[in-house]
C-alpha cells in the first residue's frame, strides 16, 4: 500500500507560479500593442512578429539539441524574446534581417551565457542593437499608411522645435497612430498590457513607475520641446519601461537595487534623447543598466533579520 | 487594522478545515509494540534506565542522561519491555529504542512530583527540576529541552513570556484543538511559568485564522484576572510561528543571528509545551502523550488524536481510517516542514504534530528549471536573505561564501522553495550548505556560534 513512498526534502507543496505561467502572462499582455501594431502598420507587421518568435523558438531548440541539453522552449521565454525582439523593430524590416536577429538575440545573447537566467543583457535588446549597427538605414525607416516619415522623437532631434506643430497630435502618439517600431507605438495598449502585469504580481511597480517617472521629470529640467506627456508617450519608453526593464534576469532582485536600476534607466534615456547621436535612448539606456544589475546587487543586499548595519 | 508582524513569508492554502472542527479523540490501543528512540530531543541522547523483560507502568522512566541538555523518556503505556535495540525512526535512520509491549492495563506508577518527594503542587523554585525530571521539550517540532529554555543566562531580563499559539504550519489543527479543548490548563500553565519571570508580560500569540481560539483563550485569560496575561492575534501568514518572526511581529525586537530569544527578553514556548509544564508542576505527570493531526487529501477520516508516544505511524493512521488511494507522501508534520518517510512503522515521537498524507495531485514533484532570478525568493525569506545566491554558492561548494553571505541564518522554512518558479530546492540547498558548514566547524573544533 506504501510501497512508493516519495522521499524529498521541505517544503512538499508549491505556489503553482512556474515559469511557464509567467510567460504566458507576459505574452498575453504583450497582445493589445501588437494588435495596436497591426491595426496601424498593417498584416506585415504581424508577418514580422511571426518570423521573429518562430526564428527565436527553432534557435533555442535546435541549439540545445545541438548542445545535448534538454529542450526548454515549453517554458515560452524564447517565445517573449522573439515578441519583443519583433516589437522593436520597423514594420517594413526585410524579414530576413528580422530573422538573423533573432538567431543573435537567442544564440550569441542568451544560450552563449547559459541559457534562460544566465544572459548578462536583454537578448531582444541585444539583437536589436546589432541591427541598428548592421542595417541602420532599414532599422530607422518608419511608414505610416504607405508614407515614410520621421518618429516624433526624430523630429524632435531634427529641431522642428520651431513648430510644434509639425509634430503629430498627443491623440495619436495615446492610441500608437505615428512612425515608429510595431510594438511601441501605442501608449494605450502598452499601458493595458503593463497594468495587467502589475496586477497580476508578475513584474512590480517599481521599475516601469521609477523609469517612466524619472524621464517624466529630466525632460522638464531639460526642458524639452514636446513636453512631459510627448515625452513618456512617444519612442519606446513604454514598452521598455514595462517589458524590457522589467526583464528578471537583467533587472536586480531586491525592492532597493530595482529603484537604483530604474532611476539609472531614466537619466541615460534622457540624457541620450537631449544630448545623444539617436533620437531614441531606450534600448541603450537598459542594456547598459543591465550590465550594472551584478554591481547594484551586490550592493543592495537585504539586511538579514536582526544584523545590525555597519 | 493592519497587525505588526515580519517582513517576507508567503500564503499557503491552510487545508485547516479538513480536521479544524474536529474535537481530540483519545486513542489506547490495548496492545501491540511501542518504540521509544532514546533520542527525542536537541541534546545529548539518553541511556536507557531499564533492561530487557522488565516490567514498566505508564509513567515510568525508560532512559534519562546526565548531560543538562538532553530530556528523559518515559514509558507511555504499561507492560513489559521487549527489547532495547536499533528501530527505524521518523527522518528513515535506525536508532537506538526501547520496545514496550503493551499489556493495555494503561497502569500508572508513582508522579514525579511524589518520586521527587516535592508538595503538590510544585513550588517555584523548583520548577526547572520538575520541568527536567519530566522530559518537557518544546513540542512545536524543535525539541529543545524547555528546562534549559526557562533558565535564561544571567543577566537576562524576560520582559515577555510568549506561549506560541500561531500553528502556521498548513493542515495542522493539533495546537488549535488543545487551545480550545483545554484553555483552563493552558491559562493556569501561563500564570505558574510568569511566577519565574517576575517583570514579563504573558502572551498568548494566535493568528486571526482562528477566531475561536482567541476568544477562548481570551475569556480563560480574563476569569483568571491577571493583569499579565493577554492574547495577541497575529496575521496569518507563513511563517509566523518560526520563534524569531514571532517574536519580531509581538515585540518589533530582532533576534541578532547567533543570539537567543533571551537576549531580546523574550522567551517563547509551544502551547502544548505549556500544557505539559501545567501536568508536570501540578500533577507530576511526564511528557506521555501528545495531539496529532492525521490529515491530508488521502486519509479517509481525518481527524486530531490524542495518543501515547510510541505508537507507530501505521496505527494512528488506520485509526484514522486509512487511505482512499495510495499517498505518494505521507509526512511528520505539515507540508512546509514536515519530514517525507519512508515507512509508516515508525514510532510517533514528542515533537511529531501531524500526519500528513498527499497524493499526487497535492504534493510537489518538483521538476528543476534555470533559476529566472525574478527574486521571489528574497521576497519571500522572512530571514531576508537572498535564497538563489545561497543555492548558487552550495552547489559551487564555497561554503565560506555560503557563510558570509549568511547561509547559517536560514530557518529552513521553506519559502523560497514554495514560492520559485523554477522549482528550484533551494531549502534543500540551504540545509545541504549549513550541514557542511557545521561539519567543517567540528573539524576544525572551533566553538560554535
Amino acid at each position: 500500500m506504501t510501497s512508493r513512498l516519495v522521499i524529498a526534502s521541505s517544503p512538499h507543496i508549491h505556489s503553482g507560479l512556474t515559469t511557464q505561467k509567467i510567460m504566458g502572462w507576459v505574452l498575453l499582455s504583450l497582445l493589445p500593442a501588437g494588435l495596436a501594431g497591426a491595426c496601424f502598420f498593417g498584416a506585415r507587421a504581424l508577418t514580422v512578429v511571426a518570423v521573429c518568435v518562430v526564428t527565436c523558438v527553432l534557435s533555442e531548440a535546435l541549439w540545445q539539441k545541438a548542445m545535448g541539453q534538454p529542450i526548454t522552449v515549453s517554458d515560452l521565454s524564447a517565445a517573449v524574446t522573439g515578441v519583443l525582439l519583433a516589437y522593436n523593430l520597423p514594420p517594413t524590416i526585410p524579414l530576413w534581417m528580422a530573422g538573423l536577429g533573432s538567431v543573435f538575440a537567442i544564440i550569441l545573447c542568451k544560450q552563449f551565457f547559459g541559457g534562460l537566467g544566465g544572459n548578462i543583457v536583454n537578448p531582444a535588446l541585444a539583437g536589436r542593437a546589432m541591427m541598428l549597427i548592421s542595417w541602420p538605414v532599414a532599422m530607422t525607416t518608419w511608414t505610416l499608411n504607405g508614407v515614410s516619415g520621421a518618429t516624433p522623437l526624430a523630429l524632435i532631434k531634427e529641431g522642428v522645435s520651431a513648430s510644434v506643430d509639425a509634430l503629430p497630435p498627443l491623440w495619436d502618439l495615446v492610441i500608437g497612430r505615428v512612425g515608429g517600431c510595431i510594438g511601441e507605438t501605442s501608449a494605450v495598449a502598452l499601458l493595458l498590457g503593463g497594468g495587467l502585469l502589475i496586477w497580476k504580481g508578475i513584474i512590480s511597480w517599481r521599475i516601469p513607475v521609477v523609469y517612466i517617472a524619472v524621464v517624466a521629470v529630466l525632460s522638464l529640467l531639460l526642458g524639452r520641446t514636446g513636453g512631459v506627456f510627448y515625452e513618456v508617450l512617444a519612442g519606446g519608453l513604454l514598452l521598455g519601461a514595462f517589458f524590457m526593464a522589467t526583464d528578471y534576469t537583467t533587472s536586480p532582485m531586491t525592492a532597493r537595487g530595482q529603484i537604483i536600476f530604474a532611476a539609472g534607466c531614466g537619466l541615460l534615456t534622457a540624457l541620450i534623447r537631449t544630448f545623444g547621436g539617436y533620437p531614441e535612448g531606450v534600448s541603450y539606456s537598459i542594456l547598459i543598466m543591465n550590465l550594472t544589475v551584478p554591481l547594484i546587487d551586490g550592493m543592495t543586499k537585504p539586511r538579514i533579520l536582526g544584523e545590525v548595519k555597519k | 487594522m493592519k497587525l505588526p508582524s515580519f517582513e517576507g513569508g508567503v500564503h499557503p492554502p491552510d487545508g485547516k478545515a479538513l480536521t479544524a472542527e474536529k474535537a481530540v479523540e483519545l486513542y489506547q490501543p490495548q496492545g501491540g509494540e511501542l518504540i521509544f528512540p532514546l533520542l527525542q530531543h536537541l541534546g545529548a541522547p539518553c541511556s536507557p534506565a531499564v533492561k530487557r523483560g522488565d516490567r514498566v507502568l505508564r509513567g515510568q522512566k525508560l532512559a534519562d542522561s546526565d548531560a543538562f541538555v538532553s530530556a528523559p523518556i518515559f514509558s507511555s503505556v504499561s507492560g513489559t519491555v521487549k527489547d532495547i535495540g536499533p528501530r527505524m525512526t521518523i527522518p528513515g535512520s535506525l536508532e537506538e529504542c526501547v520496545v514496550v509491549e503493551n499489556d493495555g492495563l494503561y497502569e500508572t506508577g508513582p508522579d514525579l512530583l511524589e518520586t521527587l518527594g516535592l508538595s503538590r503542587p510544585a513550588a517555584p523554585e523548583e520548577y526547572l527540576k520538575v520541568i527536567r525530571a519530566a522530559g518537557i521539550v518544546g513540542m512545536g517540532g524543535a525539541c529543545f529541552p524547555t528546562h534549559v529554555k526557562l533558565a535564561p543566562p544571567e543577566g537576562r531580563v524576560i520582559r515577555w513570556f510568549i506561549v506560541n499559539g500561531a500553528e502556521c504550519e498548513p493542515f495542522l489543527n493539533c495546537d488549535n484543538r488543545l487551545m480550545l479543548e483545554s484553555p483552563d490548563i493552558l491559562a493556569e500553565g501561563l500564570q505558574l511559568c510568569l511566577s519565574l519571570f517576575p517583570q514579563a508580560e504573558g502572551i498568548v500569540a494566535i493568528e486571526t485564522n482562528k477566531p475561536e481560539s482567541i476568544q477562548t483563550m481570551s475569556l480563560e485569560l480574563e476569569r483568571l484576572g491577571d493583569p499579565r496575561m493577554r492574547v495577541a492575534p497575529q496575521e496569518v501568514k507563513y511563517p509566523q510561528g518560526a520563534e524569531k518572526m514571532l517574536i519580531r511581529s509581538v515585540t518589533g525586537q530582532e533576534i541578532p543571528p547567533g543570539a537567543l530569544p533571551a537576549d531580546v527578553g523574550c522567551i517563547i514556548v509551544n502551547v502544548r509545551t505549556l500544557y505539559q509544564i501545567h501536568q508536570a508542576l501540578t500533577l507530576g505527570t511526564p511528557v506521555l502523550d501528545r495531539i496529532i493531526s492525521v490529515t491530508g487529501d488521502v486519509v479517509v477520516s481525518p481527524g486530531n488524536f490524542c495518543v501515547p508516544l510510541g505508537i507507530s505511524v501505521r496505527e494512528l493512521v488506520e485509526r484514522a481510517g486509512g487511505f482512499s488511494e495510495d499517498p505518494v507522501k505521507v509526512l511528520a508534520g505539515g507540508p512546509m516542514m514536515g519530514i517525507s518517510m519512508r515507512s509508516l512503522d515508525v514510532p510517533i515521537v514528542k515533537g511529531t504534530s501531524g500526519i500528513l498524507a498527499l497524493s499526487e495531485r497535492s504534493a510537489l514533484l518538483p521538476v528543476e528549471s534555470n533559476c529566472l532570478r525574478c527574486g521571489r525568493c528574497v521576497e519571500a525569506c522572512p530571514m531576508r536573505l537572498v535564497p538563489s545566491n545561497l543555492d548558487h554558492l552550495v552547489r559551487l561548494r564555497d561554503y565560506t561564501a555560503f557563510e558570509q553571505a549568511g547561509g547559517m541564518n536560514c530557518i529552513e522554512c521553506g519559502c523560497c522553495t514554495y514560492n520559485c518558479p523554477a522549482s528550484r530546492f533551494l531549502t534543500q540547498t540551504c540545509r545541504d550548505g549549513k550541514a557542511a558548514v557545521t561539519a567543517e566547524r567540528r573539524k576544525k573544533g572551533a566553538p560554535k556560534k
